[in-house]
């Protein structure tokens, strides 16, 4: 518990977390805004979460990581190994205040999606009634959570800010949908990639065709996609712990 | 006490620390000197558990720092003023470092008092000059009231106001009886501060004495020598020490023979002597004498 109470006064105390967590509010629901004002049309509640799945979360990947690089980046991650030297929990301390930061946000940026479409588009049916459309909403924080955790590790990996968010940001962002277009082979890649799966857990069915994921030939449910998309994260953060253990700091 | 027994870190082929040992006395200002590149910081990073070993080991009154339960009330170090977020104030920085050890956050303000910080604490630290970061760092070494302390070249790049301060303090924490162990390229910095010296060129061993034995055997006497019959007086020296003539002031200058002798045997031989002064040599010419062999760098 120390331990967290430590990693939060460091995020708090500064103020790029702040700025971050703004920008992404800011994205998220307000592209949501933009869509719902500008239809004329019904709103669903698969085009509240466009912003939501596949644009905020960018800006919180970026802020996960930058928790991390800016550590390396000013050597107050030197400081906290001599308070802390068990390096392990430190930075699953940390770990831990991100995700759970990440997940918070999530939802906010999800449910405050789904509020101002409500009341930009009063017409549209948003109730949130059914198993699907409560994963598809409140979903999104745990893929947040989840993403944290993976921005985390890159960070601790490549230990430089731009590195880490260039790295994350192109394969979030475009290679895992870049892989679709190799032929044959590509969508059945794709069905193993992580965020492609997060994607995949979110998704209601076939009803949403704007959401992402579609035409991939998925082998896991999406709980299971779900499970897969934690298995990677914690996977690459036991990497990025085991690293940051035998490496000089 | 922290005790390196054959230390040693090897970045590929290039030894940076090669087969350390020294022991550093409780209670004292241990100087650990040596030009730049000697090894002095890696081996302070070694004591302090942030860099692994590459051979050897080095422990704390017996333990690895990794070991010591909330080592900031243990060990308090600064080894680099610029290892503070720039955009956090000095009283978080001083918090969270306070909240890791279970250290009561009152006492925050009263390091925040003693370095002389109180009235920027709120500040961000990234805008404090190198003197003030520099107290900021000292301040959390201090977070902890503890009995070991460990700072890596804490004047370098100082203002003279500054520098006299760190000394000044250097001595209370002593006196408190702590055990200081405090890193410097700069000998006359260290005769100034330190009790005992570790010297270390090319990460290895050069001495580990006193500070007051190592100018003594570093600084070999020279003696002024002025008289009206200096010829007569270079042929009689000239047979027990070296004899060099000082164009400038027409003086002879004698290594080997202490005044004393010199003055003998002017009065035996009946020669009168206008000057007999014996001179120190500068310590940093002995320093360099010393470590000349352990250069990493030499200008041509």
């Amino acid at each position: 518990m120390t331990l967290l109470a430590v990693e939060r006064i460091k995020l708090f105390s500064t103020r790029s977390p702040y700025w971050c967590s703004a920008l992404a509010i800011v994205l998220g629901v307000g592209l949501t805004a933009i869509i719902a004002a500008a239809s004329e049309e019904q709103v669903s509640l698969g085009l509240t979460q466009i912003g939501s799945a596949q644009l905020a979360i960018a800006v919180v990947l970026v802020m996960a990581a930058i928790a991390v690089t800016t550590e390396y980046r000013f050597g107050t991650i030197r400081s906290t190994f001599l308070a802390v030297p068990n390096r392990t929990s430190a930075l699953v301390a940390k770990t831990v205040v991100v995700a759970f930061i990440a997940g918070v946000l999530g939802e906010i940026i999800a449910f405050g999606s789904v509020g101002i479409a409500k009341l930009l588009s009063s017409n549209s049916d948003l109730s949130i009634n059914t198993a699907a459309e409560w994963r598809h909403v409140a979903g999104v924080g745990i893929v947040y959570a989840i993403g944290a955790i993976i921005a985390v590790a890159v960070g601790i990996l490549v230990r430089q800010t731009a590195g880490a968010v260039s790295i994350l940001l192109v394969w979030q962002m475009a290679a895992e949908g870049l892989i679709g277009f190799i032929p044959k082979v590509g969508i059945k890649i794709q069905a193993w990639l992580p965020f492609t799966n997060a994607t995949h857990f979110l998704t209601m069915g076939a009803d949403s065709p704007e959401q992402g994921g579609a035409g991939i030939d998925f082998k896991l449910s999406q709980w299971g996609s779900l499970a897969y998309f934690a298995g990677i994260a914690i996977a690459m953060l036991v990497v990025a712990l085991v690293v940051a253990k035998r490496r000089d700091a | 006490m922290i005790e390196a027994v054959r230390l040693q870190k090897h970045y590929g082929r290039t030894k940076a620390v090669d087969d350390l040992s020294f022991t550093v006395q409780p209670g004292r200002v241990t100087g650990f000197l040596g030009p730049n590149g000697a090894g002095k910081s890696t081996t302070m990073r070694m004591i302090l558990g942030l860099d692994t070993p590459t051979g050897g080991d080095v422990r704390i009154d017996g333990k690895h720092y990794a070991q010591l339960k909330q080592p900031l009330r243990k060990v308090g170090a600064l080894l680099d003023a610029k290892w503070v977020h720039p955009n956090r104030s000095a009283r978080s920085h001083l918090k969270w470092l306070a909240v890791s050890n279970k250290i009561p956050v009152s006492r925050v303000n009263e390091v925040l008092e003693v370095v002389g910080l109180t009235e920027v604490a709120h500040k961000n630290a990234g805008g404090f000059s190198l003197g003030m970061a520099q107290r900021l760092g000292i301040a959390g070494a201090l977070l902890g009231d503890p009995e070991v302390l460990l700072f890596d070249e804490p004047v370098n790049g100082l203002d003279p106001e500054g520098i006299l301060w760190i000394r000044q303090f250097m001595h209370r924490l002593a006196s408190e009886g702590r055990t200081v162990f405090v890193s410097s390229h700069l000998l006359s910095e260290m005769a100034q501060t330190a009790q005992d010296l570790i010297v270390i060129g090319k990460g290895q061993l050069i001495a580990q004495t006193s500070t007051e034995q190592f100018i003594a055997d570093a600084t070999q006497d020279t003696v002024r020598v002025r008289s009206p019959h200096a010829a007569k007086l270079r042929e009689i020296l000239a047979a027990h020490a070296t004899v060099t003539d000082d164009s400038v002031s027409g003086s002879l200058v004698v290594h080997g023979i202490p005044a004393q002798q010199i003055g003998e045997l002017a009065a035996e031989n009946q020669i009168v002597l206008h000057e007999l002064s014996p001179q120190r040599g500068s310590l940093e010419e002995a320093f360099m004498q010393l470590t000349k062999e352990s250069v990493e760098y030499h200008a041509h």
